[in-house]
């Protein structure tokens, strides 16, 4: 065991490790470029349709179930039939980052949007708001937090699964995890899972950072599913 | 992409055990799962200072991608089902250890007082006052995890334990799409099914909360 964290370490600080077109810092970016991208997409398709869902109040019951749903769905085997579709193109890897993302977006924003207090809403109406001052000035700060929260959950799950990239043969550090699997080579796998934890976990705390620049005087809420 | 539906009658009998391989998998993960997160939660709950060290040691596992953490697993617990079990097991904790604590917490300061007020012992009051009311929120946690690990189980594939799983391998190496669209469904019914009968057993299990609806 004392043996393994060793080899660990001298794998994760090696320099030659690092450097060139296979070393850590080529991979760490690519894992970063498909998490990002795939999570903005996301961002993209599930917040308006959170919001709009939340506003309206019609639809709760799709934004409800669309989380179980997506849940539910298999990954690998989302991964493996658009490859079949596809060909060797990054459409596998992005369409399961995204279909991972959005339903933990779209019910967190529409959690959010729920707990919203309708008197508020009332009151807002009432001073003679429009529907879209209303979303955009009243329901969407209060919403924000859990908002947020769902951002944050859907980025650490995005991470994590990136790594299947590596399985339809592109890069990121799933790499070093199905390449080392085929190596049987321990320390390897183990140095690409203790990266993808860190990126996740340095990714989470940033996004954390800009939680608590954007609601300085507001306690924080539990998170919904 | 052509899907050859006349497959799925042909290999019935394949399909029914691989259902069965992947239940026997995901169910046992979950219930291991709620029996560490249980006591877990208790203490994350009432020892206030182990309570963050402990949500966020299991928020750190979620981040690790569970193609490695079975992986990590194999040099522990060799090349058998247990390995999937366990690598599912710590995916479950993380989401039944939240709800349970998240839970627990919703039960009133003041129900609790009165408990003990009556005399009742910490023991008896967590028993019958706090996780009765708590089970909703537990429950959630469970519909979570079940959907959750039924969805992983795939990922075993590549150890060679992912019951439906084994179709996304199968059909990635031919080439033919058939058996990843069988896989795909069946997962998902599988879940949705699962999810089903944990609401039933939620709703049978509290009957105070039907009234009021």
């Amino acid at each position: 065991m004392l043996e393994l964290l060793q080899n660990l370490l001298r794998w994760l600080t090696s320099g030659s490790q690092w450097s060139g077109p296979d070393g850590i810092a080529t991979r760490l970016l690519e894992h970063l470029q498909y998490s990002l991208l795939a999570t903005l997409v996301a961002a993209a398709i599930a917040l308006p349709v959170g919001l709009l869902i939340g506003h309206t109040g019609r639809g709760a019951f799709l934004a409800i179930n669309l989380s179980g749903f997506g849940r539910a769905l298999p990954t690998v085997g989302l991964v493996t039939l658009v490859f079949l579709a596809s060909g060797l193109s990054m459409w596998p890897v992005y369409v399961s980052l995204v279909a991972l993302a959005v339903p933990v977006i779209v019910t967190n924003t529409y959690a959010g949007m729920a707990a919203v207090d309708p008197e508020v809403r009332d009151a807002a109406r009432g001073q003679g708001m429009r529907w879209y001052q209303v979303l955009f000035q009243v329901e969407l700060p209060l919403a924000l937090p859990l908002i947020m929260t769902g951002l944050r959950l859907a980025c650490v799950q995005v991470v994590a699964t990136a790594t299947i990239a590596a399985y339809v043969s592109f890069g990121g550090l799933g790499r070093y995890v199905f390449d080392g699997l085929a190596q049987r080579d321990l320390v390897q796998v183990l140095g690409g899972a203790v990266l993808v934890a860190v990126l996740a976990i340095a990714l989470d705390l940033a996004l954390a950072g800009v939680q608590r620049l954007l609601f300085r005087n507001r306690p924080p809420r539990a998170h919904a599913h | 992409m052509t899907i050859d539906w006349g497959w799925f009658p042909d290999h019935r009998s394949t399909l029914v055990t691989l259902t069965l391989d992947h239940l026997s998998t995901a169910v046992p993960a979950v219930l291991f799962g709620l029996l560490i997160a249980l006591p877990l939660a208790v203490i994350a709950h009432r020892v206030r200072p182990l309570r963050g060290l402990l949500l966020g040691l299991s928020n750190i596992l979620f981040t690790i991608p569970s193609i490695a953490i079975f992986v990590l697993l194999l040099p522990v617990t060799g090349l058998t089902r247990t390995t999937a079990i366990t690598g599912l097991t710590i995916y479950t904790l993380v989401v039944l250890l939240r709800n349970t604590v998240e839970g627990l917490d919703s039960v009133p300061t003041k129900v609790r007082e009165a408990s003990t007020a009556m005399g009742a012992r910490p023991l008896r009051t967590l028993l019958t006052v706090e996780l009765p009311l708590a089970f909703p929120v537990i429950m959630a946690g469970v519909r979570v995890a079940t959907v959750m690990a039924i969805s992983l189980v795939s990922v075993a594939s590549y150890i060679g334990y992912g019951g439906l799983g084994q179709l996304f391998t199968d059909g990635f190496q031919r080439n033919y799409p058939t058996p990843v669209v069988a896989g795909v469904i069946l997962s998902l019914v599988l879940a949705l099914v699962a999810d089903a009968v944990l609401v039933t057993i939620q709703w049978l299990c509290t009957p105070w909360l039907r009234r009021r609806a």
